[in-house]
């Protein structure tokens, strides 16, 4: 799969070169050991230092790469029982975005994910996980359902942001996602939020509001995409790192500012690297925090709710 | 020679600036040059095209507030730097520059004030000050404006013009979009009525939060009203955009506001759905007579409430 980021590419093939090395080794050739051995510690290295310096803009790449797990792999891996539900029930079938009735070590919940496709065919019906005001609405459906039948809310966010054209401005764009921070602020049942890749801006805000909210690490999060901010106050895509420096959009920067609330460890190399460890993480992410928020009335979490978004922001008086 | 001059400084700057500030204005709209004063006792339109001129956030707030009642509030709250952030300029230098063109703290004006003698609180956005955009302090503020008038029980008018988020806050600024969307939420749920004003131009965060939440939506004539901006889109779909799209009349065709009203109505038409609802405090001093909590519920909803069925609210 020729999908490697140029910063991961040295390590991708030096440990290419080490399982050929291992295989030829197994073959009978003991004396190769030694040498495997040795690339071993140059890789381990190598991952050091491409991973604990990775620069926001390598950051952005990451969370935005090809091979990255997306909501419906992380369902697969999570969930003993996912019934999938279809529709807004007002226009059509919003295919970026995906809800269900999920069971994750026993907690039952409704789940919402944004989902990207990983292929042009997939991604056309998928649209690169850019919603419409359908696909809005059917979260807000599927909300409302949660709220009804007391089920807790789970969402998984990973978009570039909500789709700019015709068609999603002609039937309200803005309005299904204002709708939605309307009534996210006052679901009363416990609601938590997991950037699992790319939030996008408003369109990942849509479905984002809630109790807790935490981020994969490799995960980002922002007001508008490094290469939008560029283009307005550079003049220029192509200055897109410094914008994503500037914007500081990374989970640990998130953490920092105080908007997320958590960070789910990935591991080495990032969520692509090892899909089945990420899910494991999340999930234990998850239960975590689920037990925690049932564990609180929802009177006081819908108190703390409004506390924890009245306090965000910082200005002087 | 005086003539010289003007030629000379034709050449250099083409537009209104040309004539003297302050006494006359050419209209953006139909090129007529219009004595200000007159565009100003129009409020601030046209008066051949009905075009509709920027206006700062105080001159709308005295198109509303009934003369005299006016009271501005959190005027001390100020926009800080949390990122350290720097384009071409640094964050700090866009505030103090956009301080002092406007005579404004930040990019909107906050306060309480009766129109057509029903109690209100207004916010107003200013579109000079950083394009009316939505920095942590304009969301603190919108926010403290709503929760005001829900304790205050008073009508909530906002006045949007803005381009977005203010992208020097980072995901600050997109956290605004949820706090001021919570706090309409606790206003709705008390069933008090909030009504929302898009001015040209009104796009991103602001109409992704609270410009679209109102309980009536009212857009001025020919403002450009929408959650992408037009360039965003022809980029993405990579044609051109029909004629007319995103204006305020596509929004009413489409469904997405409840009226489309000229800036000349505009209070009048506020306060005719003011009278309709009522006077909030009334509603309250009864809502909390004990003999009306007795009653059965259907008829405290009408005790309370009027005939005419609920005061308001987004509640769904």
């Amino acid at each position: 799969m020729e999908a490697w980021l140029d910063f991961e590419k040295p390590l991708i093939d030096l440990e290419k070169q080490i399982r050929d090395l291992e295989s030829l080794a197994d073959a009978g050739h003991p004396e190769i050991g030694e040498q495997v051995e040795k690339l071993k510690r140059i890789a381990d290295k190598k991952r050091r230092e491409t991973y604990e310096n990775l620069n926001r803009w390598e950051r952005v790449q990451l969370a935005r790469h090809p091979l990255r797990p997306y909501s419906l792999d992380y369902v697969s891996m999570i969930t003993s029982g996912f019934t999938e539900l279809h529709g807004d029930r007002l226009f059509s079938e919003d295919k970026a975005i995906i809800g269900g009735l999920a069971v994750i070590e026993g907690h039952k919940v409704v789940l919402l994910g944004q989902q990207k496709g990983r292929d042009t065919k997939e991604n056309l019906s998928r649209n690169f996980g850019m919603c419409h005001p359908e696909g809005y609405r059917k979260a807000l459906r599927l909300m409302k359902m949660a709220a009804k039948f007391g089920k807790p809310l789970v969402t998984l966010v990973d978009t570039p942001g909500a789709y700019p054209g015709i068609g999603a401005e002609e039937r309200g764009q803005a309005g299904a996602i204002a709708r939605n921070l309307l009534e996210m602020s006052r679901l009363p049942v416990p609601i938590l939020v997991i950037i699992i890749g790319e939030g996008g801006s408003g369109g990942a805000l849509g479905i984002g509001v809630g109790d807790t909210v935490i981020m994969m690490e490799y995960a980002i999060y922002s007001v508008i995409s490094p290469e939008g901010c560029a283009a307005i106050l550079w003049g220029d895509r192509g200055k897109a790192k410094q914008a994503a420096e500037a914007l500081r959009l990374t989970a640990p920067d998130l953490l920092q500012l105080g908007v997320v609330d958590g960070m789910v460890p990935e591991p080495t190399g990032g969520a692509h690297r090892d899909p089945r460890a990420a899910a494991e993480s999340l999930k234990k992410a998850i239960v975590e925090n689920l037990d925690t928020l049932a564990r609180t009335p929802i009177p006081t979490l819908l108190k703390r709710r409004l506390e924890k978004y009245s306090s965000m922001g910082t200005y002087i008086e | 020679m005086n003539w010289f001059r003007k030629i000379e400084r034709g050449l250099s700057r083409n537009d209104k600036r040309d004539m003297p500030d302050g006494l006359w204005r050419k209209c953006d709209g139909c090129g007529e040059i219009i004595y200000e004063r007159v565009i100003h006792r129009n409020n601030w339109t046209c008066i051949k095209c009905g075009y509709h001129f920027m206006v700062s956030a105080r001159e709308y707030i005295s198109m509303l507030a009934d003369p005299g009642s006016f009271t501005e509030m959190d005027s001390t709250i100020r926009s800080v730097d949390p990122l350290n952030f720097r384009d071409s300029k640094k964050y700090t230098d866009r505030l103090k520059s956009a301080m002092k063109k406007t005579g404004l703290s930040e990019a909107v004006v906050t306060g309480t004030c009766d129109i057509g003698e029903h109690p209100a609180c207004v916010a107003v956005l200013d579109f000079k000050f950083m394009g009316g955009s939505m920095a942590s302090a304009v969301g603190e503020k919108v926010a403290r404006a709503t929760k005001a008038a829900l304790e205050q029980r008073r009508f909530l008018v906002i006045v949007s013009s803005s381009g977005g988020a203010r992208m020097q806050e980072g995901i600050l600024s997109l956290m605004q979009l949820a706090k001021t969307s919570a706090w309409l939420a606790r206003y709705a749920d008390e069933g008090l009525l909030y009504i929302s004003i898009m001015t040209h131009p009104t796009t991103g965060g602001v109409t992704a939060s609270f410009a679209m939440l109102g309980d009536i939506i009212i857009a001025e004539p020919g403002a450009l009203v929408g959650f992408a901006g037009p360039r965003v889109i022809e980029q993405t779909i990579n044609q051109e955009l029909p004629e007319g799209f995103q204006r305020s009349e596509f929004l009413f065709d489409h469904g997405m506001v409840d009226m489309v009203v000229p800036r000349t109505k505009m209070k009048k038409t506020l306060v005719d759905v003011f009278d309709f609802f009522g006077d909030i405090e009334k509603q309250v001093e009864e809502k909390q007579k004990p003999a009306i909590l007795k009653t059965p519920p259907h008829i405290e909803v009408r005790a309370d409430r009027g005939a005419n069925g609920p005061a308001s609210g987004n509640r769904e």
